[in-house]
């Protein structure tokens, strides 16, 4: 990763440099070539009005002095006759650019210099070269390539240095992730990932992770409650039935009196499986979350089908059970644990419900577009002020039952719309009460 | 009817054996699926077979019995009870699907459905159990000379206590047979649809064919 950096960098700044030297070098270079033309065109002016003698003098004139501009006027045989070049620098022919070296004396030495310039020539054959010292430039370009090899040098080492810092920041961030998957693998469900604050997708992994735990620790916690309930709904009344075997057996053995006692300790087993089934249930539905498993069921058919199984039943307790039913509407879920759901709160319905009296058993769309199946008594009801309460008794598996019935039953349904993604409402029916339970509608594919 | 028991929990075993013996059949007991493979016969009627056992469990003994070309009629008894898991049991080539804790009043009748099973061809088109007629084609019912009339739901109830009748047929069979429920509503809904289709058959003559079987559930009896 740092060598990946590293690379990346020194590609990036020679990119860059190259580009600036090769710029600067080219305007420099058409720079002079600009000095040169505008000198051949002073030089051509004076040929015209003066002729080869006059040129001749302005070249000698201009050629006295520490001038940059280099002049080189010859015969047809390349005979120098006027300038400050001893001889013709190199092979060329007319019109040509040249590049060549030549010897610049400097206060009392003699320095070679690099030189650019135009080859022209005159009526009667004679040669004129116009050029310009050209040795600033090469010495900028000298340093330029210098100043390259520094740079591309430098941006090895911050590349690299860079790099493995970038590296160890990730890494450092990485690891972190690690510390906390191994502190909650040694038991500490409540640790969470560090966020660095800056929104990067690390912070984003670090983010779901966190979300992740969140819900599992949520699915323990429920997990945990259910326990704590099974715990709780078996251990009264299996100490009811171990008391009972104990005190029988200390009791003088008479037939009729063990046989008593085992009809009252099966009827007793009987009444702990029951608990122990419903609890059972009510953790699967609680944890067993397992929403890709859900299908497609169809909420009015289920419906139907409970009130129709407790229709005779209703009817012999004197209770008028009335269904009004939607058809066709659909919803995702297990049809099992909905149709217990229906039954237990129907169940719980007619247990309240005064003979002579009604109870509606319903199934349509709210004005929210969503799923509902509502069942509605008229029976003693329960006061608005403790719909939230009894709600929470319901989600919260309250511990304190005294019966098996109702108090599972409807934690069972709870935990039905927990699964489901559904809401549970208590509605004022007044009289009685009604209790609601919406689906996200499933529309039929 | 000879009946074969494959379960590891041998005090277990050793109590369904002496329910079923108490009711008349015979029992042979295979401690584990392996031992299964080689006891089991043409003789059995019917196999009770534990889903998770030691070496070859439940689930792989059906399966390699049924490839094998065995059709005898399989309940599996499991303390797995989540609806995938009766899936599972019953795709595995099961007949029945039994969880525990049970009652041995359940088991018996299940058992004796399941022997039935084999006699009974699914194809025929007309019950009979002593003067009661039922036509699955037509849906007439009829008791002697008089036409009953019944709700679907009835006529599904009765159509299954015919297919078992002179046996127990237990609540749990009838609300998983007739209504597809698996699990027990608190109130005893089955018995006010009894009676409903007791008023239906029952009431108007003499013999009653409908009888409560007490700590049970219910037998059609076929009137003599």
């Amino acid at each position: 990763m740092a060598l990946g950096y590293a690379v990346l960098l020194i590609i990036s700044v020679s990119v860059l440099f190259g580009l600036l030297y090769w710029n600067t070098a080219v305007f420099v270079a058409e720079q002079t070539e600009e000095t040169i033309e505008v000198e051949i065109s002073g030089l051509a002016e004076h040929y015209q009005k003066a002729g080869l003698v006059g040129l001749s003098e302005v070249i000698q004139e201009r050629s006295r002095g520490q001038r940059l501009s280099l002049y080189l006027l010859t015969d047809p045989n390349r005979r120098p006759l006027a300038g400050n070049l001893n001889s013709w620098p190199t092979a060329s022919m007319p019109g040509d650019w040249i590049d060549f070296e030549y010897q610049r004396p400097i206060g009392s030495r003699i320095v070679e210099h690099r030189a650019h310039a135009r080859h022209f020539v005159l009526p009667g054959g004679y040669n004129l070269l116009v050029g310009y010292d050209v040795q600033d430039q090469v010495r900028l370009e000298r340093r330029m390539r210098g100043s390259m090899i520094w740079i591309g040098a430098l941006a090895l080492f911050l590349g690299l240095g860079g790099g493995l810092l970038m590296a160890r920041h990730w890494l450092r961030r990485i690891d972190n992730v690690n510390k906390t998957a191994r502190e909650i693998m040694d038991g500490d469900m409540s640790r969470r990932v560090e966020l660095s604050g800056s929104d990067d997708e690390l912070d984003r992994l670090a983010r779901n992770l966190n979300a992740m735990l969140d819900r599992i620790e949520a699915l323990m916690a429920g997990l945990r409650q259910v326990t704590d309930n099974i715990a709780h709904d078996l251990r009264s009344p299996l100490n009811r039935l171990r008391s009972r075997l104990e005190v029988t057996m200390m009791e003088d053995p008479d037939k009729g009196v063990y046989r008593t006692a085992l009809v009252d300790t099966m009827r007793e087993a009987d009444e702990l499986l029951k608990t122990f089934n419903a609890l059972l249930l009510i953790g699967e539905a609680e944890s067993g979350l397992d929403w890709s498993k859900l299908e497609s069921v169809d909420l009015s058919t289920q419906t139907n089908d409970v009130a129709e199984l407790y229709e005779p039943a209703a009817e012999d307790a004197g209770i008028k059970l009335r269904a009004e039913i939607t058809p066709d509407i659909l919803v995702r879920g297990n049809p099992n644990l909905i149709s217990q759901a229906i039954v237990n709160l129907l169940d719980n319905a007619l247990k309240y419900t005064p003979s002579g009296e009604r109870v509606l058993i319903s199934v349509g769309i709210d004005s929210a577009g969503d799923a509902y199946f509502e069942i509605a008594d008229s029976g003693p009801g329960i006061p608005e002020s403790e719909h939230e309460n009894v709600l929470n008794r319901f989600v919260r598996l309250e511990g304190s039952r005294s019966t098996v019935g109702s108090g599972l039953g409807l934690s069972l349904v709870a935990a039905v719309a927990k699964l489901h993604q559904a809401r549970l409402m208590l509605k004022d029916n007044k009289p009685g009460l009604a209790v609601r339970m919406s689906f996200p509608r499933l529309m039929s594919a | 009817m000879r009946i074969l028991i494959v379960e590891d929990d041998t005090d277990a075993a050793t109590y369904i054996a002496k329910a079923l013996g108490e009711a008349g059949h015979v029992v042979d007991m295979a401690a584990n699926g392996e031992d299964a493979l080689e006891i089991a016969s043409e003789s059995h009627e019917v196999l009770i077979v534990d889903r998770m056992m030691p070496k070859l469990d439940g689930i792989q003994l059906v399966e390699q019995l049924r490839s094998d070309g065995v059709v005898t009629p399989v309940l599996f008894l499991s303390a797995l009870g989540k609806v995938d898991d009766r899936v599972e049991g019953l795709r595995a080539g099961g007949d029945d699907y039994l969880v525990k804790p049970f009652a041995m009043a359940e088991l018996i009748a299940r058992v004796e459905a399941l022997g039935r099973r084999k006699g009974t061809p699914e194809a025929q088109t007309k019950l009979v159990c002593g003067d009661l007629e039922m036509d699955l084609i037509t849906r007439d019912v009829r008791r002697g000379d008089s036409k009953i009339d019944l709700q679907p739901r009835e006529f599904k109830l009765l159509e299954y206590l015919m297919r078992n009748a002179t046996r127990v047929v237990t609540r749990t069979m009838l609300l998983e047979n007739v209504w597809g429920y698996h699990f027990d509503p608190q109130t005893n809904v089955i018995d006010v649809h009894i009676s409903r289709l007791r008023g239906k058959i029952d009431k108007d003559f003499d013999k009653p064919l409908l009888e409560t079987v007490r700590g049970a559930g219910y037998r059609l009896n076929a009137a003599d």
